[in-house]
């Protein structure tokens, strides 16, 4: 019989689909967990050349200020490693618990589902709007 | 000394009162059916009213014999309280102010302070001076009793509809293959803005919308703090994964947000919903001809 360990909770694990690194986060991440997935993406990155980066968070119940910092940090060094991160699956009560914290996580990129998270990067025109926007005037 | 005998007479009027009201409950009840805040009300039949009326004194009675001459949540008035308040209801639906009300409540004194004053041989013994002065007293609380539970129902319409407003108002529409629009009417305040926004996302879940339309059309005036709704509705969307667009941005508003100083800059801004949608649609990749007229002036 084995018992469950009462250690150190196991890693989450980092899928690679192609280019892209596609990370489900359980829903309740420990704040080791998280600092450990920081490290795991970015090493992920560095040694593959991903060029995308997809975070499932369709499972997390709360996003809190710390795991809101713990994502805008992985967007921003993958950002220094020429990959894209998108936010997938946010669900409707934690985006409005986050806009009432402020935490409007300005430099992520979103995507309703996976599947439109995957589209979005394997897709090189597609751009987000605030790049956009600006040039939309002319046609 | 002189307080308890004070008191003792107090309790012996009470207890006359409550002994009149139990024994001349019929007669009571008789003389109320004709008054017009009953008589207005069951119109079927005056048993009914008759029926309505012994239950109130009987209520009376109970209060009484309690000594809670004063109090309007003895628990005597229980059993009444949700047919006075129908009674009320029912004769403000037919256009009585409340002061109406509270007047023909009062006018079901007379009728019964004359059948306690034939109660006695002398009407001007002291007795018979104490029991009419508590009994004034009870109609007194009664009346209270009565506007209270009208305002109550009232309130409670209020509420209800408040709701029902707050629900209506708020539809979330799907105009394409994954764009929803909401056309906002009336006054954005932080309640409604919460509906909005649950709403919003929960349609852009159900329906795998990218693309989310917030016309404000119908909202009347845009200050900093209904801005600061818009600004907090889109930035959720966005969270989600779905782009949003504010549209029906009136000349009139367009100026009042520049003067406020109020900035929409991260926020995808038209004229007309017409315009969000081809803008959602082109965004799609399916192209939109162009609106003859529009065509025209462009080019």
């Amino acid at each position: 019989m084995t018992v469950p360990s009462p250690g150190p909770p196991s890693p989450v694990p980092v899928l690679a689909l192609g280019d892209i690194l596609l990370v489900t986060l359980p829903g309740e991440l420990h704040d080791a967990t998280a600092e450990q997935l920081q490290q795991d993406i970015t090493e992920r990155i560095a040694r593959s050349g991903a060029t995308g980066v997809v975070i499932d968070i369709s499972g997390v119940d709360i996003v809190d200020s710390y795991l809101g910092r713990v994502l805008a940090e992985i967007a921003r060094t993958a950002a220094l490693l020429a990959a894209r991160t998108v936010l997938a699956g946010m669900r409707p009560a934690v985006a409005i618990t986050l806009v009432e914290l402020g935490l409007t996580l300005t430099g992520l990129t979103t995507a309703l589902d996976v599947d439109r998270a995957m589209r979005l990067l394997s897709d090189p025109v597609v751009e987000r709007p605030e790049a956009v926007d600006r040039t939309e005037g002319s046609p | 000394m002189r307080v308890s005998e004070h008191d003792a007479a107090h309790e012996a009027a009470a207890q006359r009162v409550t002994d009149f009201l139990r024994r001349r409950r019929e007669q009571i009840a008789q003389r109320w059916a004709d008054a017009p805040l009953f008589r207005t009300v069951f119109t079927v039949s005056r048993d009914e009213a008759v029926e309505a009326c012994k239950a109130v004194v009987d209520a009376l009675a109970e209060v009484a014999a309690d000594g809670r001459l004063e109090d309007i949540s003895a628990p005597g008035f229980a059993a009444v309280r949700d047919q006075l308040g129908r009674t009320a209801a029912s004769r403000a639906r037919t256009g009585s102010s409340p002061a109406q009300i509270a007047d023909e409540v009062a006018g079901l004194r007379a009728p019964v302070t004359e059948l306690l004053r034939g109660e006695f041989a002398d009407p001007s013994a002291p007795e018979a001076h104490e029991a009419v002065l508590t009994l004034a007293v009870l109609m007194g609380t009664l009346r209270l009793v009565v506007m209270e539970t009208a305002l109550d129902a009232g309130e409670e319409l209020i509420e209800r509809q408040r709701l029902q407003l707050m629900e209506v108002a708020t539809p979330v529409i799907q105009l394409w293959d994954g764009i929803v629009a909401v056309p906002l009417i009336g006054t954005l305040d932080s309640a409604r803005s919460q509906v909005v926004m649950e709403s919003l996302l929960e349609a852009i879940v159900d329906q795998r919308a990218e693309y989310a339309i917030l016309d404000i059309t119908g909202v009347p005036t845009v200050d900093s703090l209904v801005a600061q709704h818009l600004m907090k509705t889109v930035a959720a969307a966005r969270l989600m994964g779905a782009e949003c667009i504010v549209s029906g941005i009136r000349p009139a508003i367009a100026q009042t947000i520049v003067h406020l100083g109020i900035d929409l800059g991260s926020v995808v801004t038209r004229a007309g919903l017409a315009d969000a949608l081809a803008y959602a649609l082109g965004r799609q990749g399916i192209v939109v001809p162009g609106r003859p007229a529009a065509g025209a002036s462009r080019s």
